[in-house]
């Protein structure tokens, strides 16, 4: 069934059903930060260039500075607060902590949602594969290669 | 503003009767809104939802129906497309990031009409058709019909692109995309060039067809190129006359990522490698896709 939005809609974020009334103009960066309150990712070059902003939708990674919020209606969104378990850390991002893949921390958030998408669909990267998982996530502390090496490391471990 | 989510196609076609323009993944649309380059319509029917948009089938002729909506990222990694339209996954698989891929679709690409789109090239050479629905009826236009400037392109403001309509390929024929990038993650072509090539029994080029990415007002079709019946049969003349070709026709303007005289150049460059990679195809040899990865263009990983 086709549906009609003017300005209410509801979001599930993380598996919690947010109603928000908002101009279906703004895209999902700006509803999740700003009416939702998960400001967990990140605006950076808000042009899709940079990947500060990536969460999953259904699983698969999305630019949120570059979607509409009301296109994401009726599907699950994903973002950095939903990852861990409880009060565990997910093992991506504790390996980027003892990899040392961490310093500004701003990219990280994105790194994680991609990371994650990746290893969903390719559970045994190579270091291309990894490489081409966070082709669109930029950092500018780390050069890459801990990012790289936490993502590795995941990759053998066992996950949720 | 208003957003009609679409479940159907007539549903679409009513909106886009009704004034509303199309979304799918909106990677150019909000860009380009954002840019200045145009504001967000007022209304807009999201057609990414719309099942018989994001299919591939096999066509009785031997040839492929591809939706508008399919991603590509499923091109990418489609097996079908990948062994017969190689140009075409070669392509979809440079598109931007692992992201774009993912919201990005081959009607929005088509639609968008930018002369540097990569998967236009590619659909050029392999004889492709549009296919373009409204609540009034359907029309199928080749590429070259269907762009008609820096995106525009012939369809009317109610017509929605459904398919893409892929020929049969003859045996002995590879195809494939390479073009010219200085990262290897979210670039936009400096300048691209496809090639499908059929070769004879003997080795011989047989047909050539050879298409042009970002060094025009349009993708262009290098023309003059022969094929059966021509004096040049080897696959290296055939690469020769392709580079010497394609930089000649190419009109190509300076812009931040190239000067005129460098893509000028690089479209003969890539215009031969595009050829002698999809004579290696057509000769049985597999390469992987994107094939711009095997022959080394682009930054080093």
């Amino acid at each position: 069934m086709s549906e009609s939005i003017d300005r209410d809609l509801t979001l599930s974020v993380n598996g919690i059903a947010y109603p928000v009334s908002v101009d279906t103009g703004r895209n999902l960066l700006s509803v999740l930060r700003t009416e939702i309150g998960l400001t967990g990712t990140k605006e950076g070059c808000d042009d899709c260039e940079c990947g500060a902003c990536m969460v999953l939708l259904d699983g698969q990674p999305v630019n949120s500075c570059s979607y509409l919020a009301a296109q994401a209606v009726g599907r699950e969104i994903t973002t950095i607060e939903g990852v861990m378990d409880g009060q565990q850390l997910h093992p991506l991002q504790r390996n980027l902590l003892e990899e040392g893949g961490v310093q500004c921390g701003f990219c990280t958030p994105g790194m994680i949602m991609s990371a994650t998408a990746l290893l969903a669909r390719t559970p045994s990267p190579t270091d291309e594969d990894i490489r081409i998982g966070l082709s669109g996530n930029l950092c500018r502390c780390t050069g890459y290669a801990k990012i790289i090496a936490a993502v590795r490391r995941t990759a053998g471990e066992p996950r949720p | 503003m208003s957003l009609l989510i679409a479940s159907t196609l007539d549903d679409a076609l009513a909106a886009l009767a009704a004034g509303a323009r199309p979304i799918a993944g909106g990677s150019d649309l909000v860009v380009g809104a954002r840019h200045g380059k145009a504001p967000l319509p007022t209304s807009l029917v999201a057609i990414d939802r719309i099942e018989s948009l994001r299919t591939i089938v096999g066509s009785a002729d031997g040839g492929l129906v591809i939706g508008s909506g399919v991603s590509h990222h499923t091109i990418e990694i489609d097996p079908t497309i990948g062994a017969g339209w190689s140009a075409l996954a070669d392509a979809s698989a440079l598109v931007g990031s692992p992201a774009t891929r993912h919201v990005g679709t081959l009607g929005g690409n088509v639609m968008n009409g930018s002369p540097a789109m990569d998967t236009g090239a590619p659909l050029v050479v392999f004889g492709a058709e549009a296919e373009l629905v409204s609540v009034g009826g359907s029309r199928r236009v080749d590429m070259a019909s269907l762009w008609v400037g820096p995106g525009r392109t012939s369809a009317t403001a109610d017509e929605l692109c459904v398919a893409i309509h892929l020929p049969a390929r003859a045996g002995r024929s590879g195809s494939a995309y390479v073009r010219l990038e200085y990262r290897r993650a979210m670039e936009i072509a400096v300048v691209g060039a496809a090639a499908s090539v059929t070769l004879s029994a003997d080795g011989a080029v047989e047909s050539v067809r050879v298409a042009l990415t970002a060094v025009a007002a349009t993708i262009i079709e290098v023309t003059g190129l022969g094929g059966s019946g021509g004096s040049r049969t080897s696959v290296a003349e055939v690469a020769a006359a392709a580079e010497s070709a394609a930089a000649s026709q190419a009109t190509p303007i300076s812009d931040l990522r190239a000067s005129d005289r460098y893509r000028r150049h690089c479209i003969g460059v890539m215009a031969r490698r595009a050829v002698e990679a999809a004579a290696r195809r057509a000769a049985g040899e597999t390469i992987a896709i994107p094939v711009n990865r095997a022959l080394g263009i682009g930054a080093a990983s």
